[in-house]
């Protein structure tokens, strides 16, 4: 009982101290920027639980989905694929290092006058700037492969598929995940952003759009969708990671136990 | 580092053959990655000519890259490139300080770290972009609306590794310190501080890469002035070869940007074992 008492407090604590906080410089000082806290989770309810949900979010968040999900696919069998293969990599590492320096926003421009301002771009713009973390992380875990469990596999005759499959993706698999970790949040930025060029649909459009007509309450709701949105992906990711990993973790604890 | 123990005189043979085979090998991997670059301009070449892009907006390197270095010789490209420089320097440099006080103070004090665990864990992964129209409301065109995006992105990046960085002090040294009468801002200092460089240095490289992205981002969507906004000025005015030598600028600065964060890190953490034992083995 009291355990729960005191989590409770930790965990609650400091929003509610911060939410109070906002409350009361609301009321002391109006703005028009910054609304009270309570309209504006009226205003969330109010905006988002109608046709937008079916309009602007959920399609949001399907490109997402699909974006990031082609960007991890890809990364890790491309990254395989050139890890495995000390020429491979010299050729290809030049230009992929630019590609991961390029700040991918600059991609939109070309992009929209390339394919047009439609769900195809929106979902290769996500891939283009998530695959880099995977597979340049995927390239780096499958070089690094621990050089006895290639000579033990080489001995006992494991080539090919089955050797990508029981060795190098189980060594390489904490790289990856450090990879997808960080692909997700890049996927996000590009999410937003892409539906902020040229379209009359999704996330990014609708708290642009409200911003513009100065619907103030709406914006900070929709800066809360994000930021739940956000939340949401990184809650996922960590169930997958534990699930995962959990080999990798449960050995790391062995290890720092002895 | 001393060899350590149950090293033989084989590992230390095959250390220095993979070594010398590393060495040899150096040439090749140049030619390679020369040839990888060449092979994508040729890709990128072909398909502007043969059709497979719309000429028209997919212009060939051939054009891109003299275009490229007629940019370079125009005064307001630099402008625009100090202007982007400067506020992802400016950003960095706000969410740096921030970061590694509110993660020494936090860090230190278990009670604080349970405290804001839970706010921490919601608000770092709000996508720094949700505040773009925050930014364009309360400060319009001005530099600030950048800032406000490329600290909040930066500053989780940052402040994440230093509270990492702290937990990872070892308790024998801290009691080891306040035996020997350490004040407290001695302790942070010698003990601390050098336990939480490495961290605070991961958390600076990703921070750098990411207050680009952010910079370019706020000039392309609010249109702070700056490369983001020089291409989008060049892709309005349908002068698509200059939108691509601009975009080639952005990934030069980026690549720039990812250089000196690894050299910063090396030269900085010089005495740490990840830097030493790297150049021994």
């Amino acid at each position: 009982m009291r355990k729960a008492l005191s989590w409770l407090g930790f965990t609650f604590g400091l929003p509610v101290i911060l939410i109070f906080l906002w409350w009361l410089a609301t009321t002391i000082s109006p703005s028009f920027f910054f609304p009270p806290p309570g309209e504006i989770l009226v205003t969330f309810f109010e905006t988002w639980f109608g046709p937008r949900l079916w309009l602007d979010v959920l399609p949001s968040i399907l490109r997402f989905g699909i974006g990031v999900i082609i960007a991890m696919v890809l990364g890790v069998v491309i990254g395989v694929i050139v890890g495995l293969n000390r020429d491979l990599r010299a050729l290809t590492e030049p230009t992929f290092e630019f590609f991961r320096a390029l700040p991918a926003p600059v991609l939109i421009p070309p992009l929209l006058l390339l394919i047009g301002p439609n769900d195809a771009m929106k979902i290769f713009i996500i891939v283009l700037a998530a695959i880099w973390p995977v597979l340049l992380n995927t390239v780096e875990g499958v070089r690094a492969a621990d050089s006895v469990q290639n000579e033990t596999s080489r001995s006992y005759g494991i080539h090919g598929f089955s050797r990508v499959r029981y060795q190098v993706l189980p060594g390489a698999a904490p790289q990856i995940m450090a990879g997808i970790r960080q692909c997700l949040p890049i996927g996000l930025i590009l999410m937003v952003i892409s539906e902020m060029f040229n379209t009359t649909a999704g996330l990014g459009f609708a708290i642009i759009q409200f911003q513009r007509t100065f619907a103030i309450p709406e914006m900070w709701s929709g800066i809360l969708v994000l930021g739940l949105l956000g939340y949401g992906v990184a809650v996922v990711f960590r169930f997958f990671e534990r699930r995962v990993l959990r080999w990798y973790h449960g050995l790391k604890d062995l290890e720092n136990a002895s | 580092m001393t060899a350590p123990t149950g090293q033989t005189l084989t590992t230390t043979v095959a250390v220095a053959r993979a070594r010398s085979r590393r060495r040899s090998y150096r040439p090749r991997r140049a030619i390679l990655g020369a040839t990888g670059i060449l092979i994508f301009l040729l890709l990128w070449e072909g398909a502007s000519r043969f059709g497979l892009a719309d000429p028209r907006y997919l212009p060939p390197p051939t054009e891109v890259i003299p275009r490229l270095f007629q940019v370079l010789a125009i005064g307001d490209f630099w402008v625009a490139v100090g202007q982007t420089i400067g506020a992802w320097a400016l950003g960095l440099a706000i969410a740096l300080i921030l970061a590694v006080i509110l993660g020494v103070v936090i860090g230190l004090s278990p009670f604080l770290r349970r405290f804001t665990n839970s706010t921490v864990e919601f608000l770092r992964p709000v996508p720094s972009v949700a505040l773009i129209p925050l930014a364009v409301l309360l400060f319009g065109l001005r530099i600030e609306a950048s800032l406000l995006l490329i600290v909040y992105a930066a500053f989780w990046q940052i402040f994440i590794q230093v509270l990492y960085g702290v937990a990872d002090v070892d308790t024998v040294a801290m009691a080891t310190g306040r035996s020997y009468g350490f004040s407290k801002w001695q302790r942070i200092r010698d003990i601390v501080f050098p336990t939480a460089l490495p961290y605070l240095m991961t958390g600076l490289r990703l921070a750098a890469a990411v207050a680009l992205i952010l910079a370019i981002t706020a000039q392309l969507i609010i249109g702070t002035p700056g490369l983001g906004a020089e291409i989008l000025k060049a892709q309005n005015g349908g002068q698509y070869a200059t939108m691509y030598a601009l975009m080639l600028a952005t990934g030069f600065l980026g690549i720039l940007i990812n250089m000196g964060a690894r050299i910063l890190e090396r030269a900085t953490l010089s005495w740490h074992q990840s830097v030493r034992g790297e150049a021994t083995a």
